[in-house]
């Protein structure tokens, strides 16, 4: 895309740009390590990732901060426009995926406490595709690329289904031997954070169509009846 | 003009205008030259009725020169070649019969630098329609008032009307021109550059009235200045070299550009 003619204008976009990736990269790790401390029974590690909240609380706020001050001095319109209310929608999503790798880091420490119900399996599984789908959903926001987008929107699905699949497995632990109950709760918990990190990645790549294309694919339900633009 | 078919219109139509929208002017094929040089290459559009529509675009795109074409205002330069048809209310306005007198008093003109003439602020909007023939006082009284309360400038000169136009400020002055083009009952308003010498404030005074005059006046204006398109207009049409390049209603163009050299423009991008 040619540049702008004010190379600082230019700057700040970039500038912008980078503090997203560098808190999607930051999100990213935290999910990798919330599972790994599950995994390999490492509170330390599950500790970490909670006391890295504060970073990407901050990163969502320096992030924020820079969008409003492009939005009142430079009157961004076009497509620096969707890009700068894509950032602004996007920092809320990798802030909220960062607060439920914290949630999965805590139900680890506890799930660590006590011997292990069963081998995690699908749990793992989910765990990566989940992480993938942000990875990719990022990945497309820097390349302004909906393909790849639209294809993050189509492994949200797998998702689901494996939370369901995983929910009817534990339900049987716990029907069978209430002692189960608690660690079954736990995982089914860390299920839904996962579930919940592919759905904010899917708003992510949502956001990166509408930013590519001004065409707005979240809800069409409700869109019925509106223009075909916006 | 005859257009009451309630079958979904063809993709070919002219940009701008949804169907919905009944055009007050079109223009079809409009091409300008002065002497060699292309001004205007084939423009093709439909302005809406009742709306204010903003053509943007980079010093010497031709804007004003379409603008101009829209009361004839062209006529007074020396070398100019028009080619192409403008229908205002469905007639055509470039035909050697039209009255050009009665076309501008149709098609009234505010422009980038106020011009109030040397005289009263009372004598300045009573001019138009005294050269129009009005002889009744309380006739010219009654359009004088009329006047300058539609420019928003009743309150702040009812008790000075006779002092010289000349003591307003540029904001007042601004006022006084449009009051004065409304003075003869005009249809369509064309501003050119209107706040581009106004500071702010009279800046959001100007673009405050559009937004009430258009409810009786269609209003083409041309200006400099984005934003002001963004934030006054309703469809904003783009030209580049004499060409239209996008012409769409307002937050569609400057959200979602279809055209990269719209985009680049809005976005600051300039080659």
């Amino acid at each position: 895309m040619t540049q702008h003619t004010s190379r600082h204008y230019e700057q700040e976009l970039q500038a912008l740009k980078e503090k997203i990736l560098l808190l999607g990269g930051k999100v990213e790790e935290m999910i990798a390590s919330a599972m790994k401390s599950l995994l390999n029974r490492d509170p330390d590690l599950a500790r970490r990732v909670i006391a890295s909240d504060r970073e990407v609380d901050a990163a969502e706020l320096d992030s924020d901060h820079l969008c409003l001050s492009l939005l009142a001095l430079r009157q961004p319109a076009a497509s620096d426009l969707r890009f700068i209310a894509t950032a602004l929608k996007i920092v809320t999503d990798l802030e909220r995926i960062g607060d439920l790798a914290v949630n999965i880091a805590e139900r680890s420490i506890e799930l660590n406490e006590e011997p292990p119900l069963k081998p995690y399996i699908d749990i793992p599984r989910m765990a990566t595709a989940a992480s993938s789908m942000v990875g990719r959903a990022l990945d497309a926001f820097v390349r302004r690329d909906p393909v790849l987008a639209r294809e993050v929107l189509g492994s949200d699905s797998a998702v689901d289904q494996l939370n369901v699949q995983l929910f009817r497995e534990l339900l049987t632990y716990m029907i069978e031997e209430p002692r189960n109950v608690t660690r079954a709760l736990r995982i089914t918990f860390i299920a839904k954070y996962l579930e919940r990190i592919a759905d904010h990645a899917t708003n992510i790549a949502q956001m990166v169509i509408f930013m590519c294309e001004g065409r707005d694919v979240r809800h069409p339900a409700a869109q019925e009846g509106e223009a075909e633009e916006f | 003009m005859n257009e009451i078919s309630i079958a979904p219109k063809p993709k070919t139509r002219r940009p701008g205008v949804p169907a919905a929208e009944e055009p007050m002017i079109e223009i079809d094929r409009l091409c300008l030259s002065y002497g060699d040089k292309p001004a205007l290459k084939g423009i093709s559009m439909r302005i809406a009725k009742n709306r204010v529509t903003a053509f943007i675009g980079p010093s010497g795109c031709g804007k004003s020169s379409l603008l101009r074409c829209l009361n004839r205002m062209n006529d007074l330069i020396d070398g100019v070649r028009i080619t192409g048809a403008i229908r205002i209310a469905g007639t055509d306005i470039q035909g050697p019969a039209v009255d050009v007198t009665h076309l501008r008093k149709r098609v009234g003109m505010v422009f980038q630098k106020s011009n109030p003439f040397p005289k009263s602020i009372y004598d300045n909007v009573a001019y138009g329609p005294r050269i129009l023939g009005v002889r009744s006082r309380s006739e010219i009284e009654t359009q004088v008032e009329s006047s300058l309360r539609s420019a928003a400038l009743w309150d702040e000169v009812r008790d000075r009307l006779y002092e010289s136009a000349l003591r307003l400020s540029g904001g007042q002055q601004q006022r006084l021109c449009i009051a004065r083009a409304l003075a003869v009952e005009p249809e369509v308003l064309l501003m050119d550059e209107p706040c581009s010498a106004l500071d702010p404030i009279a800046t959001a005074k100007i673009e405050e009235l559009m937004d009430e005059l258009k409810v009786r006046y269609t209003i083409v204006v041309v200006t400099h200045n984005m934003q002001q398109a963004a934030r006054a207009s309703d469809y904003t049409g783009f030209l580049l070299l004499g060409e239209l390049i996008e012409f769409k209603d307002t937050p569609a163009l400057f959200t979602t550009p279809v055209d990269r050299r719209t985009e680049d423009y809005i976005t600051g991008r300039f080659g």
